[in-house]
């Protein structure tokens, strides 16, 4: 199951094309498949489901407010009444946690996607048209990849400062590259398959190739590398929050929550303990949902 | 206006290979293929028939020679001269799974070419000419959003031939387009080009291992060795009388049914096949050629035409 994020993404890169194992799958045969293989992912799959409705419900779920102080009743143990306890301010800790995982899956999310738009465009330019822009392009992500990625973040996020927007930008900035040199390598893969030349032959515009043919058939490794971006990106956001980088006071975030309740960790020690379980645990569920993925989708898996 | 519809004058590709080497996949092939006609091209594999039937679609540029297409050397154009003549000629290939786009429906498929050249306007039209098409090839219109991997070889081939028609060519290459195939299968479709030449007044070039599915369609037939054309020719003549060694061989290596036959056959060939990096002196056959003289190795013999057939051999039907 431990596999490096870097081994991964060269497996995903390294994804067979569908075409060439003769078969096509919808997403509900997918599903079923990856549910007779491999439990954990399933069962990750429904994890990150109930947490995106816990987050999306969070209202409704507590009877507190998101920053509802109550300084009478500051850093109570967990009771029936706070079953998390409070923080430093009063506030319900349950509740907090409920609202930080709309920021921190948000953060999970968002970027993710971003990057892998932008890393796809980019990786699918590089590997198709070659040249000139294939070298720009690559050498920019090199750049970017030479780079640790936390250094890089908290460098970004030094110059632009705090807030959500940045937090954003900072780690879609952070994952591209990685996104385009996957893509990279699937394209050239793609480039040279009979049915972009049947395409080419037909009159194709080399434009519409690359949407039409291209970037569909590079999806299942997007898919796989969209799954391992997530929690790759709330980790980042938790530790930036945790330097004071990232998302600021009053929003909750739960880097953020790590960092305020390590003040008081002696005492009161589920202030950073519940948020660290809850990134722990999402962390978890992405990762073993984005296995489950990569074994279902690669065909030598398939085999064994 | 040309007598031929497409014509190659001394085409030759060669391909850069390992170690310094070329690969001298076609050399100085020249020929003719009349308006309506379907020219068989037969050879083994690696002789060059394929790259030969993408030079002449200018899917691949030729290192020296030229494509001439209505007599207008397609060859010389800029891409943008060529671009209108792009859909006049097209391909159907071998492999009819690797060929279709898997993440496609069938709609999307044969829409393709409509749509790239904006034969129709309406996404209704588009539709409406698509079922014309799969009705054409005999595809039941049901399947029009199913996808490939939910058809049998056969009818991805008919998806396959739909979309090379879809555009109206006037030329189309079948590249072996029905190796890949059952050979219960292989008739339907043999006999759907058949029938879509005639209705769709199309002119073939018909590539194929297989010289009894040539000399099924063809009406002329070419025959290639490494790179080089042995003998070309009205189909029957060629098979009947063949004049070149090579045309014997093949026609010797397809199996006869009636053993007392067998009796004339002649020589197996011996030895490795010559690489295409590293072909022999004067006539290129000559390693394999059971009457190989000093002459051949010396010189290389030029197309002679004799009886409506040209053959590349210095005794040619002499022996
Ligand atoms: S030219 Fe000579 S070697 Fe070539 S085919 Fe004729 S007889 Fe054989």
């Amino acid at each position: 199951m431990l596999r490096t994020k870097q081994k991964r993404t060269e497996q995903a890169a390294d994804l067979r094309l569908q075409s060439q194992i003769g078969e096509e799958e919808r997403f509900g045969d997918l599903m079923r498949r990856m549910a007779r293989e491999n439990k954990t992912a399933v069962i990750s799959f429904f994890v990150i489901i109930l947490m995106v409705l816990a987050a999306a419900l969070a209202p409704l779920l507590t009877p507190y407010e998101e920053n509802g102080m109550d300084l009478l009743h500051r850093l109570s143990a967990p009771s029936t009444e706070h079953l998390l306890g409070t923080d430093e301010g009063g506030r319900d800790v349950l509740t907090r946690l409920l609202f930080g995982a709309r920021v921190s899956l948000l953060i999970g999310v968002v970027p993710a996607l971003l990057s892998l738009i932008l890393g796809a465009v980019l990786g699918a330019i590089a590997g198709y048209r070659g040249g000139i822009a294939d070298a720009v392009i690559m050498r920019i992500a090199d750049v970017m990849l030479a780079f640790p990625s936390m250094l890089l973040a908290m460098v970004i996020m030094y110059a632009l400062g705090g807030g959500i927007l940045n937090v954003f930008l900072t780690l879609t900035l952070v994952n591209w590259a990685n996104v385009a040199r996957v893509v990279r390598a699937q394209t050239l893969k793609l480039r040279s398959s009979e049915f972009v030349e049947a395409a080419q032959i037909i009159g194709v515009s080399r434009n519409r190739i690359m949407r039409r043919h291209i970037l569909p058939n590079c999806l299942p490794t997007l898919l796989v590398l969209f799954t391992l971006n997530i929690p790759a990106s709330i980790l980042t956001e938790s530790s930036l929050s945790f330097l004071g980088l990232g998302i600021q006071p009053p929003n909750a975030s739960w880097g953020l929550m790590i960092n305020t309740g390590r003040q008081y960790l002696y005492n009161t020690p589920w202030l950073c303990f519940a948020p660290g379980a809850a990134i722990m645990l999402t962390m978890l569920a992405f990762n073993f949902l984005g296995n489950g993925l990569l074994d279902v989708l690669d065909p030598r898996m398939q085999k064994q | 206006m040309s007598e031929y519809l497409l014509e190659a004058r001394e085409l030759t590709k060669e391909f850069p290979a390992a170690g310094k080497k070329t690969v001298h996949a076609v050399s100085g092939v020249s020929l003719q293929i009349r308006k309506g006609e379907t020219l068989g091209l037969v050879g083994e594999s690696g002789c060059g028939k394929s790259t030969l039937g993408r030079l002449l679609i200018r899917t691949l540029q030729p290192t020296s020679g030229e494509v001439l297409f209505r007599g207008q050397s397609v060859t010389r154009m800029k891409d943008s001269e060529f671009k209108p003549l792009r859909k006049e000629m097209q391909l159907v290939f071998q492999d009819p799974y690797a060929s279709l786009d898997p993440r496609m429906t069938v709609r999307d498929l044969v829409a393709e070419p409509i749509e790239t050249w904006k034969l129709y306007g309406s996404r209704e039209e588009v539709t409406e000419r698509v079922r014309e098409l799969l009705r054409a090839v005999g595809v039941p219109e049901e399947f029009l959003h199913r996808y490939p991997h939910q058809f049998s070889g056969g009818q991805r081939q008919r998806i396959g031939i739909a979309r090379a028609i879809a555009a109206n060519p006037s030329f189309i290459v079948c590249d072996e387009p029905v190796s890949a195939l059952d050979v219960s299968v292989q008739n339907q479709i043999l006999n759907l080009l058949k029938e879509l030449k005639e209705t769709r007044d199309l002119t073939y070039l018909f590539i194929s291992h297989d010289l009894s599915v040539v000399r099924y369609l063809a009406d002329r037939v070419c025959v290639m060795f490494l790179g080089k054309i042995c003998e070309i020719g009205p189909t029957e003549e060629v098979y009947e009388h063949p004049r070149h060694p090579y045309t014997r061989f093949l026609l010797d290596a397809v199996p006869v049914p009636d053993p007392a036959a067998r009796g004339k056959q002649i020589h197996l060939l011996k030895g490795e096949a010559p690489s295409p990096a590293d072909p022999p002196s004067g006539c290129r056959f000559r390693t394999r050629c059971p009457y190989a003289t000093e002459r051949c190795a010396e010189e290389e013999p030029a197309l002679q035409e004799e009886d409506g057939v040209r053959a590349a051999c210095h005794c040619a039907g002499k022996w």
